[in-house]
C-alpha cells in the first residue's frame, strides 16, 4: 500500500523537528543482522536484515573467456531482483528500472572500489578467467534495500570459497569448494545512501520514509576514498548539501564498518 | 518387495524421507501470508498476496477467484548457476502448483479477484516443487484463504529396482545403476486424495502403487509438521 | 465459553450432532470442521472461527476508510481494499457540490471516512452523510488486517475507548482495516499507533484487555522516564 498523504505530511513535519517515527536519529541505522552461508550450493551467501527489510545475496563462480580489453582480469557480474515475494509493489516479470538501477549501482560499488582483485582471478591470460556472479534478491521490502544489499555483498564475498577447477578436463567442479577465499582487497567498500526530505538528510529510511524521499545519493567509499556515487530521483541539491552528505558519509561509514566487522572478520 | 535392503548414498532406508524437515510461518512481514518449508537440503519460501483485484481485466473470472502461482529458483540455489528469469521448467511447475492447490481452495466468492502465491527456492537438492507446494499451502492458510484443508507434497520413486521415498539430487540426476532412477512427485489431501502426480522415468504398475502408498503415508507426517508450524505462528 | 484454540483448515473442532456449524466451519458427518485458519470458538453449541487473517468482506452499514482513485462527472471512485467498484456519489455529500467542483471537495489521493450505503451487482455505494464521516484532513492512517478490527474495538467499544483515553487521540476505525488517528501531538498519534499494533499482534490471546492495560502502564512509565 502506498503511504497515505496525511502520513507523509506527518513524517515530514516530525523530521523537521529532528524526529523519526521509530524514534531513531536522522543518522541512525536500524538494527543490522547478517548471517552468512545460508545457501549452501552457492560459493558464498549472506542474509541481511536491516529492521524489517531482508535481502539475500549469493555468489556463484564459473570459468569463461576474459573480455578482449582485459585479457588478464576476471569478470564480475552483479544482478539484482526485486522479488514479488517481498512486496505488493513488485510484479512478476522482467526486471523493471528500480531492480536494474540497483544491480548497476551495486556493480559499481564492487567494481570501482577494486574490492575483488580481478587479476588474481586469471587462470590463463587471454583464455580462461574466473567470473564472479553476485546475485541480490529482496525478501522483504521495508525500505533501503540498496544499503542492505551492499552489506550483504561484502559479507557474502568475504566468506565465499572458490570452487575446484579441473585443469585437465578444463571444467569447474560445481558443488566442490576449495578452502581458498576470493582474492579480496584489504579495504572494505561500504555503500551508503542519504535521502533528502525537506531540509534534512536521513539514512536507512523505512518504506514509508522512502516514499517521501525527494532525492537520494548513494556513495560507495572506503578509507576516505569515494569510488562510486549515484544521485537518484528528482529534486536538486546545493553544493553545501553535497558537502554535508560527504561529511555524513564519513561518520556513517565508520559506524557501519564496526557493525559489519561483528559479522564478518 | 525388495529382496535385500537397498543401500542409499546418504545411508537412508528406502522408505525414509530426508531430515530435517522443518517449517515456519510468517517469515515475510509484507505478505498477507507466508511460510518456509525445508526438507533435507531443499528450502522453499512462499508469500501470498491477495485476494485482490486482478489486472489485466481480461484475465478476470467473473464466476470465481483465481489462484496464480509463481515458482522461481534463485540463481545460486543450485551448484550450476541458473540465469535469473523464468524458464520453461519454472513455468510448468508454477502451473503444476496451481493444480495441486486449487482442489482445496474455497475461493468462489472472490469473483474477479486473484490470489498470488510467489515461491522461491533458496537452496535446491531435488524435491523443490514438493517443498514449494508445502510452503504455499501453509502460506495460503496463514493468509486466511478459505480452504477445505492443507495439501502435503512429497516425491516417491524408484532407484534401480527398489521403490524409495524422497529422492535427493544425487538420486534424481546422477544415479544410473541398473534401471536408473524414477522420480514421482505427488501431493495429497489429508484424507488421502491425490491433487498432483508426475512421473519422470520407468515404473511398473505394481511398483507405482507401492510408491503412491509410501508417499501417501509420508504425506501424513508432512501434514503434522505443517499443522504445527501454523499453530505455533503466533508464539513469539 | 470454552477456551479458544488455533485451528487450521480441515481440522476437526468438535464431534457431536448437537453442535451447529457457524461461520468458517462446516459439518462433515458428526464432526464440525474448520474451513479457515483462526481461533475456534464455541458458544451455546454454535461453533465458529474467528479469523486472524484474510480479506475484508464489505457489509452494508460498515464504516470504512478509503482513498480517492478517480473522479467522475458525478462522484468519486474510492479504493477501500475490495475488488468491487466503490463509488461515492456527489448526492451523498452533506452539502451541495457543484459538478465542476468535485476535486475541490475531494481530490485524487485524498482519504475519507465513509459508510457503505448499498452493495449491488454494480458495486459498492458509499455515503458521507452522517456524523464522523467525511474527508480526512490530517493525522496518521494505520493499516491492520480487517479481521482484527473487532479486537481493536473490543466488547462494546471498551478496547478502543481505552486506547483513545490513554493516548489522548481521536480514533476512527474502518471495518476494512484502515484506522485514522488524530491527536494534538505527533507523539500521541504514534503512541496510539503502537497501541493498535500491540493489540493487533496479540489479538489471538485471551485476557487481552488486561495485557493491554499492563502495556499502557509500562509505556506510561517509560514515557515519564524519557521526559517527553
Amino acid at each position: 500500500m502506498e503511504t497515505p498523504h496525511i502520513n507523509q505530511e506527518r513524517i515530514k513535519k516530525f523530521l523537521s523537528e529532528g524526529k523519526r517515527f521509530d524514534k531513531r536519529k536522522l543518522e541512525e541505522f536500524r538494527e543490522l543482522e547478517i548471517e552468512t552461508g545460508v545457501s549452501k550450493n552457492a560459493e558464498g551467501s549472506a542474509r541481511v536484515r536491516l529492521g524489517k527489510t531482508e535481502v539475500l545475496v549469493g555468489i556463484k563462480m564459473n570459468v569463461s573467456t576474459p573480455y578482449p580489453d582485459s585479457p588478464n582480469k576476471g569478470n564480475l557480474m552483479v544482478t539484482a531482483e526485486l522479488l514479488p515475494l517481498s512486496s505488493d509493489r513488485f510484479e512478476n516479470g522482467p526486471p523493471k528500472f528500480p531492480a536494474i538501477e540497483l544491480g548497476r549501482v551495486l556493480d559499481r560499488v564492487v567494481r570501482e572500489s577494486g574490492f575483488i582483485d580481478v587479476e588474481k582471478l586469471c587462470i590463463k591470460e587471454g583464455e580462461k578467467v574466473w567470473t564472479v556472479f553476485i546475485d541480490v534478491y529482496s525478501i522483504n521490502d521495508d525500505g533501503n534495500i540498496m544499503d542492505a544489499a551492499g552489506f550483504g555483498i561484502i559479507a557474502a564475498l568475504k566468506t565465499a570459497k572458490i570452487p575446484k577447477y579441473d585443469e585437465k578436463e578444463e571444467k569447474v567442479l560445481f558443488g566442490e569448494l576449495t578452502d581458498n577465499p576470493l582474492p579480496l582487497a584489504k579495504h572494505t567498500p561500504i555503500s551508503l545512501t542519504f535521502h533528502k526530505i525537506g531540509k534534512d538528510f536521513i539514512v536507512d529510511p523505512t518504506r514509508e520514509e522512502e516514499d517521501i524521499s525527494e532525492t537520494r545519493i548513494t556513495i560507495g567509499s572506503y578509507d576516505g576514498n569515494i569510488s562510486s556515487m549515484q544521485k537518484g530521483e528528482k529534486a536538486s541539491i546545493t553544493l553545501e548539501e553535497m558537502d554535508k552528505i560527504l561529511e555524513l558519509n564519513e561518520k556513517a561509514w565508520k559506524d557501519l564498518f564496526k557493525k559489519l566487522e561483528k559479522f564478518v572478520k | 518387495m525388495a529382496a535385500k535392503t537397498f543401500k542409499r548414498k546418504d545411508g537412508r532406508k528406502p522408505e525414509e524421507f530426508r531430515k530435517p524437515i522443518s517449517a515456519k510461518v510468517g517469515i515475510i512481514p509484507n505478505a498477507d501470508g507466508s511460510a518456509m518449508w525445508q526438507s533435507g537440503k531443499t528450502i522453499a519460501i512462499a508469500a501470498v498476496y491477495g485476494p485482490k483485484e486482478l489486472h489485466p481485466r481480461n484475465q478476470r473470472d467473473p464466476a470465481a477467484g483465481i489462484l496464480r502461482c509463481n515458482y522461481n529458483m534463485l540463481s545460486f540455489s543450485v551448484t550450476d548457476r541458473i540465469r535469473p528469469g523464468p524458464s520453461r521448467r519454472s513455468t510448468e511447475i508454477s502451473k503444476i502448483m496451481e493444480w495441486a492447490l486449487e482442489p482445496v481452495l474455497l475461493i468462489d466468492k472472490f469473483q474477479s479477484m486473484v490470489i498470488d502465491v510467489h515461491v522461491n527456492i533458496i537452496q535446491a537438492d531435488a524435491g523443490t516443487r514438493c517443498a514449494a507446494i508445502n510452503a504455499a499451502a501453509m502460506a495460503l492458510a496463514h493468509a486466511g484463504i478459505p480452504m477445505k484443508s492443507l495439501v502435503s507434497s512429497i516425491a516417491a520413486g524408484k532407484l534401480d529396482k527398489t521403490v524409495v521415498l524422497d529422492l535427493d539430487k544425487y538420486e534424481d540426476s546422477e544415479f544410473e545403476e541398473g534401471e536408473g532412477s524414477t522420480d514421482i512427485p505427488m501431493t495429497f489431501t489429508p484424507d488421502g486424495k491425490l491433487t498432483h502426480i508426475q512421473i519422470d522415468g520407468k515404473i511398473s504398475k505394481e511398483q507405482l502403487k507401492q510408491a503412491i502408498e509410501l508417499a501417501k503415508n509420508a504425506a501424513k507426517e508432512i501434514y503434522e509438521v505443517q499443522k504445527k508450524a501454523l499453530k505455533e505462528a503466533n508464539k513469539k | 465459553m470454552t477456551d479458544r484454540k488455533i485451528v487450521i483448515p480441515g481440522e476437526v473442532i468438535v464431534k457431536g450432532n448437537d453442535f451447529l456449524p457457524g461461520e468458517g466451519t462446516e459439518r462433515n458427518g458428526e464432526e464440525i470442521v474448520a474451513l479457515r485458519y483462526g481461533l475456534a470458538e464455541e458458544s451455546n453449541k454454535l461453533v465458529k472461527i474467528i479469523p486472524l487473517s484474510g480479506p475484508y468482506l464489505p457489509r452494508r452499514g460498515n464504516v470504512v476508510i478509503g482513498k480517492v482513485e478517480n473522479i467522475t462527472f458525478n462522484g468519486w471512485v474510492l479504493d477501500i481494499g475490495t475488488a468491487e467498484t466503490t463509488f461515492l456519489s456527489l448526492t451523498e455529500v452533506p452539502r451541495y457540490v457543484n459538478k465542476d467542483g468535485l476535486d475541490e471537495v475531494m481530490d485524487f489521493g485524498d482519504m475519507a471516512v465513509a459508510k457503505i450505503w448499498t452493495i449491488n451487482k454494480r458495486g459498492i455505494d458509499l455515503t458521507i452523510k452522517g456524523r464522523g464521516l467525511g474527508k480526512i484532513d490530517e493525522g496518521i492512517i494505520v493499516k491492520i488486517n480487517p479481521n482484527k478490527v473487532p479486537r481493536i474495538i473490543g466488547k462494546e467499544g471498551s478496547m478502543i475507548k481505552m486506547i483513545k483515553d490513554e493516548t489522548n487521540c481521536n480514533i476512527t476505525v474502518g471495518q476494512n482495516g484502515l484506522i485514522w488517528i488524530k491527536g494534538d501531538k505527533v507523539e500521541d498519534e504514534l503512541f496510539a499507533k503502537r497501541a493498535i499494533n500491540f493489540v493487533s499482534d496479540k489479538s489471538f490471546i485471551s485476557g487481552l484487555t488486561e495485557e493491554v492495560q499492563k502495556w499502557f502502564e509500562k509505556e506510561s512509565k517509560g514515557e515519564k522516564n524519557n521526559g517527553s
